[in-house]
């Protein structure tokens, strides 16, 4: 298999590591102190109740406008081979980017990648010309995009007609991950963020899309941070790591195991041991306590 | 005050035959009574015509002389939009027709370029049978209609020098397309080009009507007349890609019959203040008319459309799309009104306008209005000014495409739609094309 993009060529070791992340949207914080390192090859699921931080913890590692960093770190630390980076660090051995300061598209060159839950209707811009945008972007070749798109379409059982639509325009929730899952394998990141994957999934969409994506992670060294409301998706995508966030913090990490047990008690557990609500937290961390 | 070189002796001086004459002069004495128009009248408003000076303007050179179709003209000229299938063009340079050519296919052997100094350019060569195009001449009394809309279509009925006619015969389809192109490269001239397309009962044709010119300074005041009759299909599409100095004040007027089904298009891209005026009379019962337009602002354009969908027989249907983007300081003026008549139940007219507006300097306007005198209806419109969409624009960033690439993208989808929707589809990827260049400046000014 042939890579338009030079970020993965070779497998290699890569750490997306969150340190102490505070982001506040609006005049709300959302997250007040986030902890969180997910490395190649690994998948971790990040699990926790509505408006638990979950979606912007997401947004944030992304750098969605909007949703602004006031404490923390986001860094990328690669091992092995030279990462394409615009901030000037890029080096054979180890790098270290930091992602902050980065627009989403400097992110994504620098290796992340990542799926919204309800990915963003795109009309009159096709699929293929976006990715064969984004390949030129980091120096690849725009030309292999048409036969990669359709090598990956096959894998996850993507209509080859709706290659042709407009992006995310008209497509049911299982076409739109499947064209993610294209996009990805495409793409091939160090690290993906996926949203709430198997929101609006059928069974058999999910399974190709997570088979799709557990697959990357052992031949391309893919790590995964999956997050997600419900134990659902790791029937089939399977997590090395839970992390259970509420109230924008994570409150406990464990193995596969922590996913069972939260099947049977829910989240009430967890918010049960914190009595504090996030705004307390907030003032707390504000005032450098 | 309308200057003296647009008085009725200049237009009484025009060549043509008699009835011409008395209505160019007529038509003239119309407007010299009348009074230039101002940005408080409702039709003008957001408009810089308190602006335009008549007097700095002169008719194109004196019939009867040869049109000098200088190199860089002719390179202009002589890249079509479109190969294939076989066109009937016609040139016109600063308003004097300059050649006609018929294709094999539609004509008994190709005619030779005909110059204005022949008295009738196109005669001999044309077919006998099928489309006709031709300059108005002794028995085309009755093809003219009198339109005057305002002041600049009476104006272009007192100074067009050779109006243009495209007659197809009942029962004709058409499978040439007509491409009329309109070029100019004289400082200071006014043209006023009229073209008349006149589909008998049950025929079809394609119309292509291309205005480019040089970096002057001149006045452009068309004036497209369409009669689709009853049956009829009728494909325009007008590319206005005129210089940045160049005023352009034009109007479509469209009478849509029984059953007929019109399909009118703009492409504005140049001008400095280039307007279009687009009255669509649904008067056939079940007649159809899809208006589909773009435009795309930068620099200082003010890009302006006043349309109106007037549906007076029952079980009429409109459809109007009109999409633009203003980027740097340019304006667009968007204001349409559909009107439907007590007599025309049974309607479905539908309206939608949308705008991206590119930086915090462009202006768009969006004006739409509904008069209904009739309840069994279907009617909506529908408006938007914004900038490009955040969420859009997000999500192909975080595919890496970088910020300005994206906004391209999004902006080049946005006109996706319309494109489409042309007629005369083999001209679409020229407009693409030029439409590209224009979004490929977007970045330029941040």
């Amino acid at each position: 298999m042939t890579s338009a993009q030079t970020p993965a060529q070779t497998p290699s070791q890569s750490r997306l590591v969150i340190e102490g992340l505070q982001v506040r949207v609006g005049e709300q914080m959302v997250l007040n102190g986030i902890n969180l390192e997910v490395a190649s090859g690994e998948v971790h699921a990040v699990m926790g109740p509505n408006g638990s931080g979950k979606s912007t913890l997401a947004y944030a590692i992304m750098g969605k406008p909007g949703y602004e960093v006031v404490a923390g770190t986001i860094t990328l630390v690669s091992e092995g081979s030279s990462v394409a980076s615009h901030s000037g660090q890029s080096q054979v051995g180890q790098s270290q980017v930091d992602l902050v300061p980065l627009s989403p598209w400097e992110r994504a060159h620098a290796g992340l990648f990542s799926t919204q839950q309800y990915p963003t209707e795109v009309p009159g811009v096709g699929l293929e010309n976006m990715l064969e945008e984004a390949v030129a972007a980091v120096g690849g070749d725009r030309g292999s995009v048409e036969a990669q798109v359709a090598a990956e379409a096959a894998l996850v059982g993507f209509n080859p007609d709706l290659l042709y639509r407009s992006l995310n325009v008209d497509l049911s929730g299982g076409e739109m991950k499947r064209s993610e899952a294209v996009q990805l394998g495409v793409l091939r990141p160090r690290i993906a963020i996926l949203d709430e994957l198997d929101s609006g999934l059928d069974v058999d969409a999910l399974a190709a899309v997570s088979h799709r994506i557990e697959q990357a992670t052992q031949q391309d060294n893919l790590g995964v941070l999956a997050i997600t409301h419900f134990s659902r998706l790791l029937t089939v995508l399977h997590a090395d790591v839970v992390h259970i966030i509420i109230g924008g913090v994570i409150r406990e990490t464990g193995g596969p195991d922590l996913a069972a047990q939260l099947e049977e008690t829910g989240y009430d557990p967890w918010i049960d041991k914190r009595a504090e609500s996030p705004v307390d937290i907030h003032i707390g961390s504000e005032l450098g306590l | 005050m309308i200057p003296p070189q647009f008085g009725p002796e200049a237009a009484g001086a025009l060549a043509g035959p008699q009835w011409l004459v008395s209505r160019r002069i007529a038509a003239a004495e119309q407007a010299a009574a009348g009074s230039m128009p101002t940005a408080q009248e409702e039709v003008w408003r957001y408009t810089p015509i308190g602006q335009l000076d008549l007097s700095r303007y002169t008719l194109g050179l004196q019939a009867g002389a040869p049109s000098p179709v200088s190199g860089s003209a002719q390179s202009t000229l002589s890249t079509p939009p479109h190969s294939a299938p076989p066109a009937i063009v016609v040139d016109t340079s600063n308003g004097h027709l300059c050649g006609v050519q018929f294709p094999s296919e539609a004509a008994n052997g190709v005619s030779p370029l005909h110059h204005p100094n022949n008295a009738q350019p196109t005669t001999g060569a044309q077919p006998t049978t099928g489309v006709q195009v031709r300059v108005l001449g002794e028995g085309d009394a009755d093809l003219a209609a009198s339109v005057d809309v305002d002041l600049f279509a009476q104006m272009n009925a007192a100074f067009s020098v050779e109006p243009l006619l495209v007659k197809v015969p009942a029962g004709t389809d058409v499978a040439a397309t007509v491409l009329v192109r309109h070029w100019i490269d004289a400082d200071g001239v006014a043209v006023f080009p009229r073209l008349i397309i006149d589909a008998g009962p049950d025929s079809s044709v394609q119309v292509l009507e291309m205005y480019s010119s040089s970096d002057v300074n001149a006045f452009v005041s068309p004036v497209v007349e369409i009669r689709a009759a009853a049956a009829s299909r009728v494909g325009y599409l007008a590319v206005q890609d005129l210089g940045p100095k160049v005023w352009h004040i034009g109007s479509q007027v469209c009478h849509v019959g029984s059953q007929a089904h019109l399909r009118a298009s703009t492409a504005a891209l140049g001008g400095d203040y280039a307007r279009t005026r687009l009255d669509t009379h649904l008067s056939g019962r079940g007649a159809t008319g899809d208006l589909i337009s773009l435009y795309y602002g930068d620099g200082q354009q003010t890009l302006d459309f006043r349309t109106f969908q007037d549906h007076a027989a029952p079980d009429t249907s409109s459809s109007l799309l009109f999409k633009g983007a203003v980027d740097d300081s340019s304006r667009s003026v968007y204001t349409g009104m559909i009107r439907v008549r007590p007599d025309a139940r049974g309607t479905n007219a539908h309206q939608t306008n949308r705008n991206i507006k590119l930086t915090d300097d462009a202006w768009a306007e969006s004006v739409p209005n509904l008069e209904i005198e009739n309840n069994e209806v279907q009617c909506s419109h529908a408006s938007a000014v914004g900038p490009i969409d955040k969420d859009q624009l997000f999500y192909l960033q975080s595919r890496g495409v970088p910020t300005n690439t994206a906004k391209r993208l999004i902006v080049s989808g946005f006109f996706g739609e319309v494109l489409e929707q042309f007629p005369v589809s083999e001209a679409v990827p020229a407009v693409r094309t030029r439409l590209e260049a224009k979004i490929s400046g977007l970045n330029q000014h941040e």
